[in-house]
């Protein structure tokens, strides 16, 4: 009976902090576990006119729908898609990044060093409707300023976002403007963490700055890149939907069609609610899969953890 | 005694900041080029004429735009979303970060809760249940459509957690023995030190709602309720230039959807860079705001 005094007494004490989080706990159920719950539907014969009771009652069919879009000619090609611009958006993601931080880092002048990063950030902090919209513009092959230039130089327009050979450089080139300021913060942390009496030593022991660069600032930095690379692979079913669907078109599908574009177009425009379901768990299990183990590996190699 | 640049070092130094020059002007010039379009004639636009500078400088663009109530008002939804949402994400966050961030004999269920938040972390419905549930719980087609599914922001409350938890423990246990509650200790002692922290918090909700367009696009039915990122989406999607009503304008030839688009686009831009210096300030330090480990 001592058992139950103490929990009434701490309930008594502490029902103001649960009356705190009652707001937060309430949102989190609707929007987040209601939800998940209706992940059931992929499992389904989901009918969408019922709304939620739906998740409930409509007919079980077992893995159906993953053996429809498994046996999808599309669904393979998307995911090809997905993998391979992932990918080069990674690599190009850490490189050019790592470049600019280690010539920035060279830069003595402070006021030209600050003028760059603050000028590198600026996509950053905006939508990809935003920047789609731009990219459209300058991008066009009749009136897009790019074309133009190209035009004047004696070659052919290229229709950069309406062509199967350019489009994924498009899209990675555009992904490495508006993103690489972030990578750049970090490796630049890391740039001027590393203990600068190891140059000086360098230095006295005849090391140029080759040498130096090779034996001291690239070791100093590989946690980082570790760090980083590894958190983009747990990402590598994200090709970035944002991006994507601001940027793509019909004609480039075949090229740029990603898995969370084709989840949105299976659901939202062909209404078939069980089968997008289908899909986005798919790679929802995969996804998952791959961040555990990233983290995994991220606290191995470079001690990271986010909580 | 300062050691002598070698020639090559010079060349080296001279070729890395041409480099850098390059590099900059590179990111910078899409929106420059968008600004000198919205600021251009429409001819001199089509013909490829403008570069980085206005060419035949009109503000007919402008003008159109102002003149379109759609444009307005989707403007107002956007910041009606973006005060709306960050007031109440900003509350859900302190209020959660700081009743989890008691020591677990303060409260006992602290780590089940936790564990509620963080799978939600790791774990959501997808697409489509999402769909179903906000059209069954009838937000639908509202603005709380764009509000409430957001309004938990897991990642901000774990930063503002590890935050909170770093402050002494004798500043909060004092005013508890003193007899105030946990609200009063809330409101009176922890949030006034933690403004800079809450500011980062608050401003980079406020941006991310002010660049979402999704939830707008299948979360709302109607376009006039669209915030302005999703107008904009549909007006840089809708090629066709019959969707521009120019006859109401049939005055000004100067504006077509090439400079029309472009004045919108920047109107879009420019409150990201009236906040754009705290943004900058905040981002090294909003990268490392929940690296404060116990």
């Amino acid at each position: 009976m001592k058992q139950k005094k103490d929990l009434g007494s701490i309930m008594k004490r502490e029902w103001p902090l649960h009356l705190m989080l009652l707001p937060a706990i309430i949102l989190l159920v609707i929007f987040a576990y209601l939800p998940m719950v209706g992940i059931v539907i992929a499992f389904q014969d989901f009918v969408p006119s019922g709304g939620m009771k739906g998740f409930f009652t409509s007919q079980w069919v077992g893995l159906d729908n993953f053996k429809y879009i498994f046996g999808m000619k599309d669904f393979r090609q998307v995911l090809v898609n997905t993998l391979v611009i992932a990918l080069m958006k990674i690599a190009a993601g850490i490189i050019v990044p790592l470049i600019l931080a280690l010539l920035l880092n060279e830069v003595s002048n402070k006021i030209f060093k600050k003028a760059t990063q603050t000028i590198i950030y600026v996509p950053y902090f905006l939508s990809w409707v935003v920047l789609g919209g731009i990219l459209v513009d300058i991008l066009s092959p009749t009136t897009g300023i790019v074309n133009t230039l190209i035009t004047a130089l004696g070659h052919e327009p290229v229709f950069f976002l309406g062509s199967l050979e350019t489009i994924r450089g498009a899209l990675v080139a555009s992904d490495v403007w508006k993103g690489c300021g972030y990578n750049m913060v970090i490796f630049l942390a890391a740039l001027t963490a590393i203990d600068q009496s190891q140059y000086e030593a360098a230095k006295v022991d005849g090391a140029g700055y080759f040498k130096q660069m090779i034996y001291i600032t690239l070791p100093g930095i590989l946690p980082q890149i570790i760090l980083v690379t590894v958190l983009g692979m747990g990402n590598i079913l994200n090709a970035g939907f944002d991006q994507v669907f601001n940027l793509y078109s019909p004609i480039v599908y075949e090229k740029a069609d990603i898995l969370d574009t084709f989840v949105y177009r299976l659901g939202m425009l062909n209404l078939q609610y069980s089968v997008s379901t289908a899909v986005g768990l798919f790679k929802s299990v995969i996804s998952f899969i791959l961040i555990a183990s990233s983290f995994t590996l991220a606290k191995k190699f470079a001690n990271y953890r986010i909580f | 005694m300062k050691i002598k640049s070698s020639p090559a070092r010079k060349v080296f130094l001279g070729v890395n900041y041409f480099f850098l020059t390059l590099v900059m002007c590179i990111s910078l010039f899409p929106l420059i080029h968008i600004f000198a379009l919205s600021l251009s004639s429409n001819s001199a636009a089509q013909a490829g004429w403008v570069t980085i500078f206005p060419v035949n400088f009109t503000l007919d663009s402008y003008q159109y735009i102002l003149s379109k109530p759609e444009f307005f008002k989707s403007f107002g939804v956007s910041v009606v979303r973006v005060v709306l949402g960050t007031v109440l994400s900003v509350a859900l966050t302190i209020l959660s970060a700081y009743t989890m961030s008691q020591p677990d004999e303060r409260f006992h269920a602290r780590k089940y809760y936790v564990w509620v938040f963080m799978v939600t972390m790791v774990f959501s419905g997808g697409l489509i249940p999402m769909f179903i549930v906000i059209k069954s719980v009838g937000i639908y087609n509202s603005i709380w459509a764009l509000i409430l599914p957001s309004a938990v922001q897991t990642f901000n409350i774990i930063l503002m957690l590890n935050f909170f938890r770093g402050l002494p423990y004798a500043l909060t246990e004092s005013a508890l023995i003193d007899g105030a509650n946990h609200f009063q200790i809330m409101m009176k002692i922890v949030v006034p030190i933690s403004k800079p922290s809450l500011a980062t918090v608050g401003l980079f909700t406020m941006v991310n709602h002010w660049n979402s367009w999704f939830d707008g696009m299948i979360y709302l039915s109607d376009t006039a309720k669209y915030p302005l990122q999703t107008y904009l989406r549909n007006v840089i999607q809708s090629v066709d230039i019959a969707s521009i009503d120019l006859t109401s304008v049939s005055a000004m030839t100067n504006v077509s959807q090439k400079t029309v688009t472009a004045a919108q686009i920047f109107v879009a831009i420019i409150p990201i860079l009236l906040v754009y210096p705290l943004l900058q300030k905040y981002f090294i330090s909003g990268m490392t705001l929940g690296s404060v480990k116990e």
